[in-house]
């Protein structure tokens, strides 16, 4: 008789959908939960491995549950929760009264403890900086099993090893950060068809002291003298009354109910997406008033996007060329990508403002450029040879993206390294704190 | 659950008490509350043990004071234990049936005399799906929660004339902090969908509702099985 087969071992993935043995454990008591625990992770919607396990039998926890707003100030803004509380939530309960989080990602899916801990930048990095700028305080766990208060003043380098430092400091239980006071809840936008990388770069700059936010679609398919082409996208919080009086469609959403075929998306019909995308407006200038939600979280109107890709699972390839390389350098980056046809739909260009403070923040100033890539048996080389020209830029990518880069690479784009090491071997100097991307990267143990 | 069930009520303006254990953890859930309430009201609570029934009465008085009596009251809390672990220890049996059982009751008596005092209202009460046939994954806490759900039907039927509403919800498999660690099995539900779904059966004077939906249909098949089906299955 045949023995009955064991069921499949458990597996954890993130956005990118490649997934790593382990499980996670949901708890709305972090303070309990977090004891002893390796990693802690939100929503999962960091790309590559930096939310799973580096072992199977890690304690991975899983903060969602987490959500409980502990205070706020409607004189200052001051607000103060825990860390699975999601910024979906923070934008529900606080822009219809006239808040609005300083900065934000590209998805509202994400929550407090992981927007600290890859410090997200946003349409407004070059105004705003990144999130960690607009933290005041969080309580932590950390590897010896003490909770602290962190703050720039008490245990700095603690606190700003933890902005951008993907978790691997401690466990972020509550933070305490300031929101803005937007004069409505709508958006003023002008968008503009630019024919090719060069005008992208100067429209770009010319756009970003006249608004407070500003990104560029741009196709990274074709090359030539379509090379770059795109559409610019800057807006600002309309005042009273350029906008509707109500507040703005509680959005619904779709989810895409199975995995696409892996051969779905491809570059033919990438191809025709991005054609489309530019075509979508006729004039080259267009100005409107829009919700918040299409402008800033345009993919979170389909839930599970990330299943187009396929079982096949994707990465995301971000990363900043400083603005000393010139344009260039910016042009000679997208001929190397055109020229691999690897890239999908998604290629996103923006203008960052000054490296923040966070040890191993991403941003600095120059140009970022972010593009999904399903993965493929190329897909290492591709990452390898791309890499390898940011990091002649004196360029860097962005670890919440990241699943392929080699330690090699890292180490050469990252003469910050050391820094974040040195906080990592005072505050963990076991490296009880890892992940499957603090493995692969940073050369800690696996088991 | 109570949680999500308690966010929900403030969002939409409804003024709320909790009832719970641990002073810190309650402070903190306050102020959750009163920073999500639709009229920015504070949000009081008292601590309550339902491992102490000695606790029910202050605190249910404390609760009436502050909101100047009571119109639904919502119990969500229980114990768990998978029934290899209360195999193996009796104790935990004796606790896990005391308090799910016969402190449940004792506490929606003295909610229910508060509510007919002032003319009616709701009483919302977790039971579960593992209550509605005896089961071998769900021997022990099962029987609990039939004891509870049979308790809560004849409540509805004697005093539904006098304006008492009764609500039994039954879920199935949420993901809480009760459940975290087991392995969720298909149709977990979230506790923001199973608190609309409560709120919307409280709102609309449902009797039972089972929730995901799903396990309605699920239990209405389990309890037709014939009993050597249910002796051979491992459901």
């Amino acid at each position: 008789m045949p023995s009955p087969a064991l069921p499949p071992a458990p597996t954890l993935a993130a956005w990118g959908r490649l997934p790593k043995p382990g499980s996670e454990l949901v708890s709305e008591d972090l303070a309990r939960a977090t004891l002893g625990a390796n990693l802690s992770r939100g929503l999962g919607r960091s790309y590559g491995d930096s939310s799973l396990p580096a072992a199977a039998s890690d304690r991975v926890i899983g903060t969602r549950r987490a959500n409980r707003v502990l205070g706020f100030d409607a004189a200052t803004g001051v607000l103060r929760a825990e860390a699975g509380l999601s910024l979906a939530e923070v934008n529900r309960l606080f822009m219809p009264r006239g808040f609005f989080t300083p900065v934000t990602p590209g998805t509202k899916f994400v929550t407090l403890g992981g927007m600290v801990s890859s410090d997200v930048h946003g349409k407004n990095h070059h105004v705003e900086g990144c999130f960690g700028q607009h933290v005041r305080s969080m309580k932590m766990r950390l590897a010896d099993g003490s909770l602290v208060e962190t703050s720039p003043t008490a245990e700095p380098e603690l606190f700003w090893a933890t902005v951008g430092g993907m978790g691997l400091l401690g466990h972020v239980l509550e933070v305490e950060f300031t929101l803005k006071r937007i004069p409505s809840p709508w958006i003023l936008m002008e968008s503009e068809r630019v024919g090719g990388i060069d005008e992208f770069l100067v429209a770009l700059n010319t756009a970003a002291p006249q608004w407070p936010m500003t990104v560029g679609w741009i196709d990274c398919l074709n090359g030539g003298k379509k090379l770059g082409r795109g559409v610019l996208m800057a807006g600002r919080w309309a005042e009273p009354h350029e906008a509707p009086a109500e507040l703005p469609p509680v959005p619904g959403a779709l989810a895409v109910p199975f995995d696409f075929p892996n051969l779905a998306l491809n570059k033919y019909t990438a191809s025709v997406f991005n054609i489309a995308y530019y075509w979508k407006q006729i004039a080259k200038r267009v100005t409107k008033v829009l919700s918040p939600e299409p402008f800033f979280y345009p993919l979170d109107a389909v839930l599970e996007w990330n299943r187009v890709y396929g079982s096949r699972g994707f990465t995301q390839y971000q990363c900043v060329i400083p603005r000393a390389a010139g344009a260039p350098a910016v042009r000679e980056f997208m001929v190397r990508l055109t020229k691999f046809g690897a890239a999908s739909p998604l290629c996103v260009i923006k203008d960052c403002g000054p490296e923040g403070q966070g040890i191993l923040s991403f941003p600095l100033e120059g140009t970022s450029i972010a593009v999904d890539m399903a993965v493929s048996p190329e897909i290492q080389r591709v990452v390898n040879e791309l890499n390898a020209f940011v990091i002649e830029t004196g360029g860097r990518i962005y670890l919440t993206k990241d699943a392929f880069t080699t330690p090699a690479d890292f180490r050469r784009m990252e003469p910050r390294l050391p820094r974040f090491e040195a906080a990592r071997e005072k505050y963990d100097p076991k490296r009880a704190l890892r992940s499957a991307q603090s493995v692969r990267i940073l050369g800690d143990r696996a088991s | 659950m109570g949680r999500a069930i308690a966010q929900r009520l403030a969002e939409r303006g409804d003024r709320v008490f909790l009832l719970g254990i641990g002073e810190e953890e309650l402070q903190k859930s306050a102020a959750d509350l009163a920073a999500r309430s639709a009229k920015s009201e504070p949000t009081g609570y008292a601590v309550c043990d339902l491992e102490h029934p000695e606790t029910f009465a202050p605190a249910l008085d404390a609760a009436e004071a502050t909101l100047g009596g009571l119109d639904l009251v919502v119990v969500t809390a229980a114990l768990f234990a998978t029934q290899e672990a209360l195999e193996n220890d009796i104790e935990l049996t004796r606790r896990l049936v005391t308090v799910n059982y016969g402190h449940t009751v004792v506490f929606c008596e003295h909610a229910r005399k508060r509510l007919l005092a002032r003319g009616g209202g709701s009483l919302a009460v977790f039971s579960s799906v593992a209550g509605d046939r005896g089961r071998k994954p769900v021997a022990i806490y099962g029987s609990g929660k039939a004891g509870l759900s049979h308790y809560l039907e004849s409540l509805d039927h004697k005093f539904h004339a006098q304006g008492l509403h009764v609500l039994t919800v039954k879920p199935g498999f949420v993901k809480t902090g009760m459940t975290a660690g087991l392995k969720p099995p298909p149709f977990a539900g979230e506790p923001e969908g199973v608190a609309k779904v409560v709120v919307r059966a409280i709102d609309a004077r449902k009797p039972v509702v089972y929730t995901p939906g799903i396990w309605a249909l699920v239990m209405l098949v389990i309890r037709w099985l014939p009993r050597f089906v249910m002796r051979k299955i491992g459901f």
